[in-house]
């Protein structure tokens, strides 16, 4: 197909480009101006029109930098520890045979599915002193809802599909035969799969990882709920910049909002970069 | 090389008659463990959350939880949730085939990783972000402001602001789920359809379109699932009036913040549902076309 078809759809395309299908190109160009590249200017521009010192002084208040800090390092934390279980859920759905495979499978998808107003209700009542789940930890003193820890758990909730999703595909394709051949070998299991089965799915891993703490790190609504948004406290980056909207602080609002837009370039970049070295893997 | 083959043959055998015993010993304890602690996990994370739901919404009786269906709040909520999906889903379906054709047709135009990258965005942007900066561009200070407001147009605090960034977040899923498609099914029948005399219209109604309407269809739901459950970026630009300019998600945090949390739970049940018949679709759709669907965000 490759070898054939190639010269004769790219004459194809060409002569087409020039018709017809500028059409879909315009659509194309012009809803993404529209609905996103407008939007993203408006901010950057408006960003642009603040003296440097100011942006400085905005981005690295105490406020906004105990922001940054409960953002990122709980969601780095969510991610980590999805990372791990992630990879024993893509495991065990993969290589195992249970009762209830399949509904167990389609469970992953609960985060993407549920709106994540619900899931910080239903997390803060979980989670709550007198919660099913925040009761059994109440009598050593340890508060979920309302603290720092349930920011932790309402991201631990809205990311754990990611690796599941990123490195399953990859072990399904992972050929047994070089296990296998490691086990007659004489490899012990661990040394199986700290040798053999991890290497090929680390950029998958990473991949899934780096896609959970990002939305982790812009989540919203689920932690809006769950948490008290006390500053210096369980406060983070995106309920700042909505405070700051509320008291029409615009300036405040852009300068955080701005940061927040660069990380999230950032890590689209990083993601991008893990899946063409998973996919030089592949090969 | 002549001696080494005979060891070769012999060696598998030892292990798959004699070694297993141990192996496989190790093998029963493992995988029991693994999948132990897979279900424990997905029970905490997931599954006690959700079922918390159900059972938090009917604690009361199916008559307090029908009561909350009288209320003109929630029947605005449920209205403008509808109201979102209805205009969101279709122009970002149009955008999706558009984005996809010119994406997957086309393998080697300058910039198409960025384009690609640049239709990912409002995946890794915040919610928040999103409104953030839709209000800068047609809020009261915004660059739109004065215009919008000297020909009356209320775009914030208003549903139009709501849609627009209903948009923006729900954006990439169409595109993201027919790309692959496309790419896939190759150009071969429509070539034989076009050199048959089949218009431009003719070869995507009748050809293309059959072809990639599994995935498209994927991309829809989850275009809808995030049209109506979407939070962050619809309070920011809303200013969550109740009865005015509230969907449902936003009217569950409000009846939650206001105390009234029968009324919350009624209205997150509803969006549960959506979850429910979203997964199920999802799964069905999964066994049609007999692969597994990518990470839908």
């Amino acid at each position: 197909m490759a070898v054939s078809s190639t010269p004769e759809s790219a004459s194809v395309s060409a002569s087409q480009k020039f018709s017809l299908p500028s059409i879909p190109w315009l659509v194309t160009g012009g809803y993404l101006t529209l609905m996103l590249l407008v939007p993203i200017a408006a901010l950057i521009l408006k960003a642009s029109t603040l003296s440097l010192s100011e942006i400085w002084r905005i981005a690295t208040s105490p406020v906004a930098l105990s922001a940054y800090n409960v953002t990122f390092i709980t969601a780095l934390f969510a991610g980590l520890i999805n990372g791990v279980a992630g990879l024993i859920i893509a495991w065990v759905l993969v290589r195992y045979d249970f009762p209830f495979k399949q509904f167990v499978d389609s469970l992953i998808d609960l985060p993407f599915a549920l709106p994540t107003a619900v899931a910080g209700l239903t997390l803060a009542t979980v989670y709550s002193d007198n919660g099913w789940l925040g009761s059994l930890f109440a009598p050593f003193g340890i508060k979920i809802a309302f603290t720092r820890l349930g920011v932790f758990v309402a991201m631990l909730f809205i990311s754990l599909p990611f690796v599941v999703r990123t490195v399953q595909p990859v072990l399904q394709e992972a050929e047994k035969d070089v296990e296998e051949a490691a086990w007659s070998l004489g490899a012990s299991q661990w040394q199986t799969f700290w040798r053999v089965v991890l290497p090929p799915l680390m950029p998958a891993v990473l991949t899934g990882v780096a896609l959970g703490f990002a939305r982790a790190v812009g989540e919203y609504g689920s932690v809006v709920i769950v948490a008290a948004n006390i500053p210096f406290k369980d406060l983070i980056a995106p309920v700042l910049i909505f405070q700051r909207l509320e008291q029409y602080d615009y300036a405040g609002a852009t300068v955080i909002g701005t940061v927040m837009l660069l990380i999230s370039l950032v890590m689209l970049l990083a993601i991008n970069l893990l899946q063409a070295w998973g996919r030089r893997y592949g090969n | 090389m002549a001696i080494d083959t005979p060891r070769f043959d012999q060696t598998p055998k030892p292990p798959s008659a004699a070694q297993p015993d141990a192996k496989s010993g190790a093998q029963t304890f493992v995988k029991p463990l693994l999948i132990a602690f897979v279900l424990f996990y997905l029970g905490v994370v997931l599954v006690i959350p959700a079922v918390n739901v159900f059972v938090q919404a009917f604690s009361g009786g199916i008559g307090i939880f029908l009561n909350t269906f009288t209320e003109r709040a929630f029947l605005n909520a449920a209205k403008l949730t509808l109201l979102m999906a209805v205009i969101t889903v279709p122009l970002n379906t149009i955008f999706g085939l558009c984005a996809a054709w010119a994406i997957g047709r086309n393998k080697n135009f300058p910039g198409r990783a960025l384009l690609i990258s640049i239709i990912d965005l409002p995946f890794s942007v915040s919610p928040v972000v999103a409104g953030l900066m839709i209000v800068l561009l047609y809020g009261r200070n915004g660059w739109f402001g004065p215009w919008l407001e000297a020909n009356d147009i209320k775009i914030i605090f208003a549903v139009p602001g709501m849609v627009l960034a209903t948009v923006f977040v729900s954006l990439p899923f169409v595109a993201r789920e027919v790309i692959p498609v496309l790419e896939e099914i190759g150009t071969e029948q429509e070539e034989a359809a076009k050199t048959l005399g089949a218009s431009e219209w003719q070869t995507f109604w009748r050809v293309t379109l059959p072809s990639i309407r599994w995935g498209l269809l994927y991309g829809v739901l989850l275009t809808n699932a995030r049209a109506m459950g979407e939070f962050g970026a619809v309070i920011v630009v809303s200013g969550n009036i109740g009865g005015k300019t509230q969907t449902l998600p936003l009217f569950v945090e409000d009846a939650y913040k206001q105390y009234h949390t029968q009324e919350a739970y009624t209205a997150a049940v509803l969006l549960a549902c959506l979850a429910v018949v979203t997964m199920i679709a999802k799964a069905i759709l999964e066994s049609r076309t007999g692969a597994k669907t990518g990470v839908g965000h």
